[in-house]
């Protein structure tokens, strides 16, 4: 018990570090938020102006915008890592490595959450979704899926970010992984922004739930290899 | 004492690991190198000569008989990627690493075939180079999870580090594939699109069988090339690196 309020210590520890170092640049936050906000306007140009076309592919559009601005900020999350030693200082610490990773993924969770809080509504708006009914539900598919993504995404992250080319390596590894998370989360989406007429969306949340506890429990498995290696 | 002996054989076991033969004794190698693509063109003469056309295929069908297979020796690849990807964390052990990395090489290959094999008998059969079926979208997922795989080893130059990381990666994508298939298929049926076409008659099962003894030849042969390329090149790498040190130190 003693050991386990420990460890818990050392993954607030770590994500409060991760979340003062990111909000004393801003640089990387403001980055991110601007390139989504860049996304959703570049997915409605090549959608065009159709209203109606442009509601329908809404949460696609939302899905796919997370996830490609989203994939920037893990590799930050190891990049400062990365200077002056800092990674094996952080290893030297007494503890074990999964508190690390936990650490790592609140605060790319809290990084991503912060993000989409804008990307939500900016989508309600250049999309013409009126207000979901179930707002709530919505709210659910996005924490559910957000959870799946950034969760392999910080795994994989550790490794891409030390390897020859990780702006290429992490997308590569993490897209395909995503394909599940993808297809529920957007397919969950969808069917909420219509009120779930079909009750399409009990289905997708619980594939979302599976792949996110199998998930949350392989990669916080997988992190002392890969982080050691 | 005891404690320290097995540490001591563990550290020694690299070593022994390269000097050690292949999978297999070099002469069977040989042997089946010169196996392989012989059993390979007598299964297509077989089927050719053996099965009429099929009613609605006619000789299109042929094609059935190296796609299917394929796929199956494609799985079978990625199968020996999950368990020899387990067995390095577990054990280690250098040659697991290895094995690991020719099957996935030689599993990709065997994905691309089926991919290609699949959508050049598809455009004449189903009217569409491309169709989103569960089993098609899934063999894609599964071909790009491996072609990430393979960049991450290409990309990492560390060969303890190359190994974890690579091991990691492959289980948690061989873990996925099951969930890319459900969520697939539920995407489809909650669509509504076209079913999938009904798989072969069982007349035609023996075209299938000499193919899947031939690909599976092919396969062998090929992961063990690949395996003793990549372990030549490890030794090479590790010379170069105790000929770089030697040079450092002046000696």
């Amino acid at each position: 018990m003693l050991s386990l309020q420990a460890e818990w210590g050392r993954v607030r520890a770590v994500a409060w570090k991760d979340l003062v170092a990111e909000r004393r640049t801003k640089s990387n936050f403001n980055a991110v938020v601007a390139m989504a906000a860049l996304m959703l306007l570049f997915f409605g140009f090549a959608l065009g102006p159709d209203a109606e076309a442009l509601r329908n592919a809404a949460a696609g559009v939302l899905w796919l915008t997370i996830f490609f601005s989203g994939v920037l900020a893990f590799n930050r999350s190891y990049q400062l890592e990365l200077e002056a030693g800092a990674l094996e200082q952080l290893l030297l610490y007494p503890g074990e490595r999964w508190a690390i990773y936990l650490g790592k993924l609140l605060a790319n969770l809290a990084f991503v959450f912060l993000m989409e809080l804008i990307t939500l509504p900016l989508t309600g708006i250049l999309y013409h979704v009126a207000f979901p009914a179930r707002w709530f539900a919505v709210l659910s598919v996005l924490v559910l899926g957000t959870i799946g993504f950034v969760s392999l995404g910080t795994l994989y992250a550790a490794m891409a970010s030390r390897s020859r080319s990780r702006e290429v390596l992490l997308p590569l590894l993490l897209f395909p992984m995503m394909v599940p998370v993808l297809i529920a989360a957007s397919g969950a989406t969808a069917a909420l922004l219509v009120n779930d007429v079909m009750g399409d969306s009990g289905a997708w949340i619980r594939l979302l739930a599976a792949f996110d506890v199998i998930f949350l429990i392989a990669a916080t498995w997988a992190f002392q290899f890969v982080i050691d290696g | 004492m005891t404690a320290i002996m097995p540490k001591q054989a563990e550290q020694s076991r690299p070593a022994r690991d390269l000097a050690s033969p292949l999978v297999m004794p070099a002469r069977w190698l040989t042997v089946l190198t010169f196996a392989a693509p012989v059993a390979l063109i007598a299964a297509q003469v077989w089927s050719v000569q053996a099965s009429a056309p099929d009613r609605d295929m006619g000789h299109l069908q042929k094609i059935m008989y190296v796609h299917v297979p394929a796929a199956w020796m494609a799985f079978l690849s990625f199968f020996l990627v999950l368990v020899q990807s387990v067995r390095y964390l577990w054990r280690r052990e250098e040659r697991a690493d290895l094995l690991a990395a020719a099957a996935a090489e030689v599993g990709a290959v065997f994905t691309g075939l089926t991919l290609l094999l699949g959508s050049i008998w598809g455009r004449p059969t189903w009217g569409v180079w491309w169709t989103w079926d569960a089993r098609l979208t899934s063999t894609a997922v599964l071909f790009l999870v491996f072609i990430g795989y393979l960049a991450l080893r290409g990309l990492t130059d560390d060969p303890v580090r190359r190994a974890t990381w690579s091991a990691a990666v492959g289980i948690l994508g061989a873990l996925n594939v099951p969930i890319v298939y459900m969520s697939v298929k539920w995407w489809r049926t909650l669509h509504q699109m076209q079913s999938s076409p009904s798989t072969v008659d069982p007349t035609y099962a023996w075209g299938l069988r000499l193919n899947a003894i031939a690909l599976l030849l092919v396969l062998i042969v090929f992961i063990a090339h690949r395996y003793r390329a990549l372990q030549r090149e490890q030794i090479a790498e590790r010379l170069l690196d105790d000929a770089a040190l030697l040079r450092r130190s002046g000696a």
